[in-house]
């Protein structure tokens, strides 16, 4: 038995290396193409392993910006994502718990209308309601401002609903004796529930950020100024589809820079976020 | 401390449901009130709605000479025990018995020499620090007890504390509580569907069954008089026998061919009135054959619990069990001769169940 589960383990290992790889590949292309100049790439000489011009395309990119496509370097464009992401994130979990906690623990008239009709709106995706929303938030004066890129995004009906799950399997009777240890509901949310949903709301906060971080057609939509692009337009402006030269050594920068933050959040909350996601102990 | 007083206490819930059906009883200040009954009967409503978690439908609860139906649970004065301690899992055991005291703006000193004291009581100094996580069942429920008692309330209240513990500690923690209540003084009502705790621990035992009370006394009157059939099976154990008979002349009822005298038993029942006759395993004496009074018993199987052993089979063809001391050897199958103390012939109505006991 000993052998066999040897066997199995390496059959294991060769089909999670073979995965590895093929994840792991295209951004390793990625990494090497931000490291040369680009007629090397142009001419379709790229090699497979990094070169010399590494420190001066992330130091162009970064702080001075490319020569034709935009005008603004990315760093400016870092910090438009990660306002965003962040306020995403945090907005949706603000608003997501209050809801959630209200729809658990109050009874109030048509509570279950609330619920459903907040449900109802996970039908309703950005796509969807995207020519109203422009409206709205044109109307109220919001193009090209950080509310106008995180507002209509936050409201969240899987917040709402990761949260309702959640604080079902909170026992009554700690609700209970809160009350008899006189806690009030906003003591008891924020001394019982809060403390309880931390790894919760570490998961929800790592999914949204990668959300808020990856929004592409909203972004899009309401921003005109380069001071306002976030990164992911970034890159996308950066490659030319027309007849100038796609600087592709500056774009494959700014796409594996894109990639830190939402790694970085992963790595950071992965402990908290893979125990948010499987917890059943209370 | 302070004496209980419930009132024709009613709980209907939206939809009609009448959990509990007008209970009136009350606690003197000190008395250890067991509300037993089997699941279902109300006796956890009745509880909760003495604690404030359930609001009263009608009636009047009042603890000392306060009526309580509009005061919320944190300020009538009354401490709970949960069933699962409702522990705050976050919290270390020394916050989860200081979370009170602090929402209640007790000063730092104060708390901190309460849950030192409590702490010294229950001998869990040394876990002051931990998570209930990292608590044993038994240590939990010294927690919660903990958190009941530096509150310093009039009343406690325990909703069925004890079942999640292994039958050792039950026993154990059965006798903690009691002990720890004579020692605070503290009026206790305590919920339960184990007839053992409810004996042992009770001075008042309130029997409920369907929302209603069947009966309240000493848990030994209880045991020696049932009030009705319910409570004869239900408190005791091996459970009561309980046999069809008739009336067959004052003071005696008849069991198919078997006559039997029982003392208690009103003496204006008309002969062949449909009766139902409880004996108690325990009240079975063995006596010789051909014995005045004696009956036939046909034993078809036999138990052996160690301390005692359990004889089931036939009496009068009807099943029966009785219980025996260790040293009575009988066939393991085979007829043996008993006879019941008229005082322990416990006769109800057949229809109704309540105890046709002298007035």
């Amino acid at each position: 038995m000993v052998e066999d589960r040897r066997l199995g383990d390496a059959i294991a290992y060769v089909i999670l290396s073979i995965g590895v790889l093929i994840v792991a590949f295209p951004v390793w292309l990625t990494f090497v193409a931000s490291s040369w100049d680009n007629p090397t790439i142009i001419n379709g000489q790229l090699p497979l392993y990094p070169g010399p011009y590494l420190f001066d395309n992330y130091y162009r990119i970064l702080f001075v910006g490319t020569s034709g496509s935009t005008r603004e370097p990315v760093a400016s464009m870092m910090l438009n994502s990660f306002v965003m992401a962040l306020a995403i994130a945090l907005g949706k979990i603000v608003i997501s718990v209050l809801s959630a906690y209200a729809v658990v623990y109050y009874r109030f008239p048509f509570r279950m209308t609330a619920f459903w009709i907040i449900f109802v709106t996970l039908m309703l995706p950005v796509e969807v309601r995207i020519f109203p929303t422009f409206k709205v938030v044109s109307d109220l004066n919001m193009l090209d401002t950080y509310q106008g890129l995180a507002v209509p995004l936050i409201a969240s009906a899987t917040g709402t609903l990761l949260f309702r799950q959640f604080f079902m399997t909170i026992p009554d009777e700690l609700l209970e004796a809160s009350r008899i240890d006189g806690a009030g509901p906003f003591r008891f949310f924020k001394d019982t529930v809060i403390p309880l949903s931390i790894t919760t709301i570490a998961a929800l906060f790592v999914i949204q950020f990668i959300y808020g971080w990856n929004q592409y057609l909203w972004p899009l939509l309401i921003t005109t100024k380069d001071s306002m692009q976030t990164i992911v337009i970034g890159i996308r402006k950066m490659i030319v589809t027309s007849d100038a030269l796609t600087e592709w050594p500056l774009a494959m920068a700014t796409a594996m820079l894109a990639m830190l933050p939402p790694v970085f959040v992963v790595i950071v909350m992965q402990r908290l976020f893979v125990k948010g996601l499987v917890e059943t102990e209370k | 401390m302070a004496q209980v007083t419930l009132t024709h206490v009613k709980k209907v819930y939206a939809g009609g449901v009448e959990a509990v059906k007008g209970v009136s009883f009350d606690i003197p200040d000190g008395g250890f009130c067991v509300l037993v009954g089997p699941s279902g009967c109300g006796k956890s409503t009745l509880l909760r709605m003495v604690a404030g978690l359930e609001t009263i439908s009608a009636g009047e609860v009042s603890i000392g000479e306060r009526v309580v139906n509009a005061i919320g649970p944190a300020d009538r004065d009354i401490a709970m025990v949960f069933q699962n301690y409702a522990l705050y899992p976050h919290m270390s055991v020394y916050d989860n018995m200081a979370y009170g005291l602090r929402n209640r703006g007790t000063p730092k000193d104060e708390i901190d020499r309460r849950v030192k004291e409590a702490a010294r009581i229950l001998a869990i100094e040394g876990l002051l620090e931990r998570r209930p996580k990292q608590l044993s069942g038994g240590q939990r429920q010294r927690v919660a007890m903990g958190r009941a008692i530096v509150r310093k309330p009039q009343v406690f209240l325990f909703d069925e504390p004890l079942s999640n513990l292994d039958a050792k500690l039950r026993v154990q923690m059965r006798v903690e509580i009691k002990k720890l209540q004579r020692a605070l003084g503290v009026t206790a009502i305590y919920v339960t569907h184990d007839q053992v705790e409810a004996m042992t621990l009770s001075d008042k035992l309130v029997v409920m069954n369907g929302g209603q009370v069947e009966q309240i006394g000493l848990p030994a009157d209880v045991y020696k008089k049932p009030a009705s059939k319910f409570v004869a099976t239900f408190i005791g154990s091996p459970p009561m026998n309980i046999l069809p008979g008739t009336i067959d002349g004052p003071g005696i009822v008849a069991l198919g061919d078997a006559i039997l005298e029982a003392r208690d038993l009103r003496q204006d029942l008309p002969a062949q009135t449909a009766v139902e006759v409880g004996l108690r395993p325990e009240d079975v004496e063995i006596a010789s054959e051909g014995e005045a009074g004696s009956l036939p018993f046909d034993v078809e199987f036999i138990e052996e619990l160690g301390a005692t052993q359990l004889f089931h089979g036939q009496l009068a063809g009807l099943p029966f069990v009785m219980q025996a001391a260790t040293d009575v050897v009988a066939a393991q199958a085979g007829r043996i001769w008993i006879t019941i103390d008229p005082d322990r012939v416990h006769v109800f109505d057949s229809k109704t169940g309540a105890r046709l006991g002298r007035v």
